[in-house]
């Protein structure tokens, strides 16, 4: 009863990731902090991570996002795009985000 | 005891100390269907009669989700038994709070499910006591059990909610960690929780029948270590390993007191789900705040902090790390709650682990099964 369905995502600039239903951004007024409530875990994104996660709507790609990124953090795009990269891949392999 | 430290100045530091609780452990009754022989609810359970009424409940969330709890793992006994679980999920839900459902799922229908999920669930914990028909009838006493729970499974997933797989392993069914993983990813599970039992409450009335073999403990970590690195992105697993063999102890709770709080089904709060074991004062929602219990209560503030802390403890370089273990366990096995718990190589009751592991060699003694009204 080998299971082939689910297979570990590797992301592209052309990925557009989104958070799954049962994971939540949210803003916690107690701690005055984003906190992102997934399973059994609690994690707390700094500001940049919380910059990107807004952006994962499924819609728009990385490329399109390190864009955006680029232009608010004045920064090369292909600096952002990695760094974006690596950061979706981290938490897409943590499963609180998909494709 | 709080050593030299004037007891008002390690109470003012350990509240200065404390941050907002993250999670809320809700024991809403101690009543199960199932009578697992290594229940982490205390010995003393408590009747339907002694449960915290709807408002009562509804009170404890609200008041939880301002003191900054973000999550609230709905627990038993089984939760399913009250009929209020819907008010509390729905109420828990509007205020942005996440729900985790810690259920055995005997009790469950397709549209009870289908309506939790409504309501605003979020996540279900569904426990599985063995992979074979017979084993899992033995383990909870319950027949049926296997085949109604992989429904159940199949219902989580039909409504669209995510799945973690709970499995507390014991010697009666470690070998089973590989056909569990590949039972995971067939249910579509997100996670899946290989727990070896803690050995205080019924699982230590138990613990002769319980304590599983020391090469098959290796096995077991060999192979969930493979699947890990495999299933990376795939399938989370946690891996629980039991005290029995351990070098250190466990982080217990991640701190006294530090991240979750317990109400048990009568409106009692701890620092710990078993933590009645010890002798403190302990706080009820219906007395007081659950703010100033949380702040201020003696039980919370006892062991915050490592003021409290003896040697070896005191001095070690781990005492952040793992916070001396389990002050259950140190209580039960040394009769002083401030020892360094027995599980670490560094305590001089280290010893006893041994004695236990020997114990288990011989033929398992029959379970001591949880039944309200038998400690």
């Amino acid at each position: 009863m080998i299971c082939e369905l689910r297979e570990r995502a590797v992301v592209s600039a052309r990925s557009a990731p989104k958070m799954p239903r049962h994971v939540r951004l949210r803003f916690d007024p107690v701690r005055g902090r984003h906190a992102v409530l997934a399973p059994e875990r609690v994690y707390w994104p700094d500001d940049i991570a919380v910059d990107i996660l807004k952006l994962c709507d499924g819609e728009r790609t990385i490329a399109a996002m390190s864009a955006t990124l680029a232009a608010e953090y004045a920064a090369p795009v292909e600096t952002i795009e990695a760094d974006v990269l690596e950061f979706i891949q981290g938490w897409m392999d943590l499963r609180l985000l998909t494709l | 005891m709080d050593g030299f430290a004037p007891a008002d100045a390690v109470t003012a530091n350990a509240a200065a100390r404390a941050g907002p609780p993250l999670g809320l452990l809700a024991e809403l009754t101690h009543r199960c269907p199932l009578q697992c022989p290594y229940c982490s609810n205390p010995l003393n359970l408590l009747k339907a009669a002694d449960e915290l009424d709807t408002r009562g409940w509804l009170s404890a969330f609200e008041q939880a989700a301002d003191l900054g709890v973000l999550q609230v793992h709905l627990s038993g006994g089984e939760p399913t038994l009250r009929a209020d679980l819907e008010d509390f999920v729905a109420a828990l839900s509007a205020r942005g709070v996440y729900t985790n459902l810690i259920t055995a799922g005997v009790t469950l229908t397709r549209e009870r499910v289908a309506r939790l999920a409504d309501c605003g669930l979020d996540h279900v914990q569904l426990s599985l006591q063995a992979l074979d028909a017979e084993m899992s009838d033995r383990i909870g006493n319950h027949t049926g059990s296997l085949a109604k729970k992989l429904e159940v499974a199949r219902w989580v997933r039909e409504a669209g909610l995510p799945l973690t797989l709970n499995a507390p392993t014991h010697r009666h069914n470690i070998g089973q960690a590989a056909a569990l993983i590949e039972l995971a990813l067939e249910l579509d599970a997100d996670r899946l929780e290989i727990a070896h039992v803690q050995y205080y409450g019924w699982a230590a009335k138990n613990r002769a029948a319980l304590v599983p073999d020391y090469d098959a403990v290796l096995e077991e970590a060999a192979i969930v270590g493979e699947a890990r690195e495999r299933l990376k992105g795939v399938l989370s697993i946690d891996y629980v390993t039991p005290d029995t063999y351990a070098q250190f102890p466990k982080p217990c709770m991640g701190g006294w007191a530090k991240d979750v709080i317990t109400i048990t089904p009568s409106g009692k709060v701890l620092p710990c789900h078993a933590v009645e074991s010890l002798p403190l004062p302990f706080d009820t929602v219906s007395d007081k705040p659950l703010a100033e219990i949380w702040y201020d209560g003696a039980a919370f503030n006892r062991f915050r902090g490592d003021e409290w802390m003896k040697e070896p403890c005191r001095s070690c370089p781990r005492k952040t790390v793992d916070f001396g273990g389990c002050r259950c366990q140190a209580f039960a096995l040394t009769g002083d709650a401030e020892a360094t718990d027995p599980a670490c190589s560094l305590s001089p009751h280290h010893g006893l682990m041994a004695g236990f592991a020997e114990v288990s060699a011989a033929a398992p003694p029959t379970f001591v099964y949880r039944r309200i009204g038998r400690s």
